[in-house]
């Protein structure tokens, strides 16, 4: 089911966590909502799920053209899955799976044996088979992220909806589980919106990106289009590495690490080089980055991949050429 | 080689404990048993079997389980609140929780006594119902209920404070209701911790002594209770027989809180 969200304003007191938000998600996608926190991202998401209600008066959250907004979270039908898990640590995995079947009103609550088999189907689909009886203090954090995802399911609920799905998982497991999340969304093909901080997640993962910042959007793109043409300072320092440079007056300039071309000081064309001396070296793995200082004073890095590297046979203090694509502001 | 351990100190303070506890609870323990351990069997069951003995331990355990059982879920009530809401007074009202803790419990007897008496605030507007408040079972109950429910609320508090309230917004998108919510989720989680503050509150009321004797009006087979039984026993001389009463109460109050706490083992060891 798409999503429509039409200018959407939330204030917790004096402070304003939303102003004027409107935003199409289309049926199947996987969206990301990235910005620092304070953003609103998290509130925003929270809102579409029926957790917070928006200002008096203010705005409608369209479920695949039905106005929900007055429908209450627990009878919106959303999956929602929480940083921490907010795993029932009472139950077993498949007591918490099976926990929004079994609050069903009776006339439309599956019998024993069919929540019995749906709780089994989840099981296989979240990878956690075997682990029915496991207490969730049993699990790994990976493990009970997956729970929650499943117990989520559980409801085939319209929209699935994750707050920060990785944030207390460590970097192995969080990457594996990303991976993981993606090719899942693939084969389910939910309408699925996912809030975080994390810039390399939102645009691995994400179909569209959403930006926000000081409960605004900031864009909305293509992960791809975003990165290479953003359309602000915010999103082009937010979307990863980049060097700023701001000369005296002008508008700042940004350039990529990746997008610095780095040739022999022999090959300087005075037309769209510069000359800049390197400063310091890093070539673990197969990427190499270097850093290296203009005459101006203004340092930069670079990205280089190690093959380049070797071939320009460089050291600390040596003498280069740079060419770079400079990016204006807007 | 004795395995080393990286907390120093466990000699020394397991030492200290065993001492502590000796001297302090173990050798009076032991110096009452002895006293009553004098007497021959026959004494025993015609000191124990005393029409008056068998009313007073109805009473004792009767009213404190019943007053117990009211400290739980008033405590519960009472923590949610100050736990779950933020308002005005709250900081006052949890300090307030606290003060049957520290007030004296015949300072406590007596208001309570005051206002329960027929012609006092509360008791005489029960009257009109034909309740007797004070002088009565009611009354004892009513004392041991405010002498057991902070425990009830100190327990819970720390344990209430902690769930949080994504686990409620959790099974809110589950479709849960609010009632279905309290008794699935929140109930079982705090049911080991209103095990130990019903546990608290029902030990608490069976050893109180200097709140129920004004309220209750110690009327022999009536309202009289076993700690004031066992102060007349020594008022009158009749050690032996107070020692006797005063085991008996020891080991059957153990025997209920042993059984409890297994309850209670029995309530975690399900969550592991």
């Amino acid at each position: 089911m798409s999503i429509s969200i039409h200018s959407i304003h939330k204030h917790f007191g004096s402070y304003s966590a939303l102003e004027d938000i409107s935003l199409e998600i289309p049926n199947g996608s996987l969206t990301a909502l990235l910005g620092p926190s304070g953003s609103g991202k998290t509130t925003l998401l929270r809102i579409v799920a029926g957790l917070e209600f928006p200002d008096e008066g203010a705005g409608i959250i369209r479920f695949h053209g039905q106005n929900v907004s007055n429908i209450p979270v627990v009878k919106r039908g959303v999956g929602f899955v929480f940083q921490h898990y907010a795993l029932f640590r009472h139950m077993t995995v498949a007591q918490n799976i099976a926990f929004g079947l079994t609050v069903l009103p009776k006339k439309h609550r599956p019998s024993r044996g069919e929540i019995r088999s749906r709780v089994n189907e989840l099981l296989d689909l979240v990878k956690l088979e075997g682990l029915a009886k496991r207490r969730p203090d049993q699990l790994s954090g990976g493990q009970r992220q997956r729970v929650a995802l499943a117990r989520a399911l559980a409801i085939r609920p319209k929209v699935l909806l994750l707050d920060e799905p990785f944030g207390a998982l460590d970097a192995q497991v969080r990457k594996e589980l990303r991976r993981w999340l993606r090719q899942f969304h693939d084969e389910i093909g939910l309408t699925t919106l996912f809030v975080t901080h994390d810039q390399e997640e939102a645009l691995e993962l994400a179909d569209q990106v959403v930006v926000m910042r000081n409960a605004r959007i900031e864009q909305v793109g293509k992960p791809q289009d975003v990165y290479d043409h953003p359309r602000s300072p915010f999103v082009y320092e937010f979307l990863g590495n980049v060097n700023k440079v701001q000369r005296h007056g002008s508008e700042p300039q940004y350039v990529r690490p990746h997008e610095i071309e780095v040739l022999f000081a022999a090959e300087y064309e005075p037309a769209t080089d510069q000359l800049a001396r390197v400063t310091h070296l890093f070539s673990a793995g197969p990427v190499a980055s270097l850093t290296v200082r203009l005459p101006d004073g203004y340092f930069l890095d670079v990205q280089l991949s190690r093959k380049q590297l070797d071939e320009l046979a460089l050291g600390i203090g040596d003498e280069v050429a740079v060419r770079m694509r400079i990016h204006g502001a807007a | 080689m004795p395995k080393r351990r990286v907390i120093p100190g466990f000699g020394l303070t397991l030492g200290f404990t065993i001492s502590y506890l000796s001297l302090i609870i173990l050798i009076p323990l032991a110096a009452l048993f002895i006293k009553a351990a004098g007497l021959s069997w026959s004494e025993w069951i015609e000191i124990l079997g005393s029409r008056r003995v068998i009313a007073a331990a109805e009473l004792t355990f009767g009213a404190s389980f019943a007053a117990a059982i009211i400290s739980t879920l008033f405590g519960l009530l009472v923590t949610w609140v100050l736990v779950r809401y933020r308002f005005p007074g709250r900081r006052l009202l949890d300090a307030m929780v606290d003060l049957p803790f520290a007030l004296p419990t015949a300072v406590a007897g007596i208001t309570l006594t005051t206002i329960y008496a027929p012609n006092g605030w509360i008791g005489e507007f029960l009257g009109h119902w034909g309740i007797r408040s004070s002088y009565s079972p009611l009354g004892v109950v009513i004392a041991l209920t405010f002498i057991g429910f902070p425990f009830v609320v100190r327990t819970l508090q720390p344990v209430m404070d902690e769930l949080g309230k994504e686990i409620e917004e959790a099974a809110a998108t589950l479709g849960a209701n609010r009632w279905i919510i309290f008794y699935r989720v929140i109930l079982p989680l705090l049911l080991p911790a209103l095990t130990t503050g019903f546990t608290l509150a029902f030990a608490r009321a069976i050893g109180e002594y200097g709140s129920v004797i004004f309220i209750s009006g110690n009327l022999p087979m009536k309202t009289e209770i076993l700690p004031l039984l066992i102060v007349s026993q020594l008022e009158q001389l009749k050690y032996s027989a107070a020692a006797v009463i005063a085991s008996s109460m020891l080991i059957i109050s153990f025997l209920l809180l042993f059984l409890i706490n297994l309850l209670q083992h029995q309530l975690n060891w399900q969550k592991h």
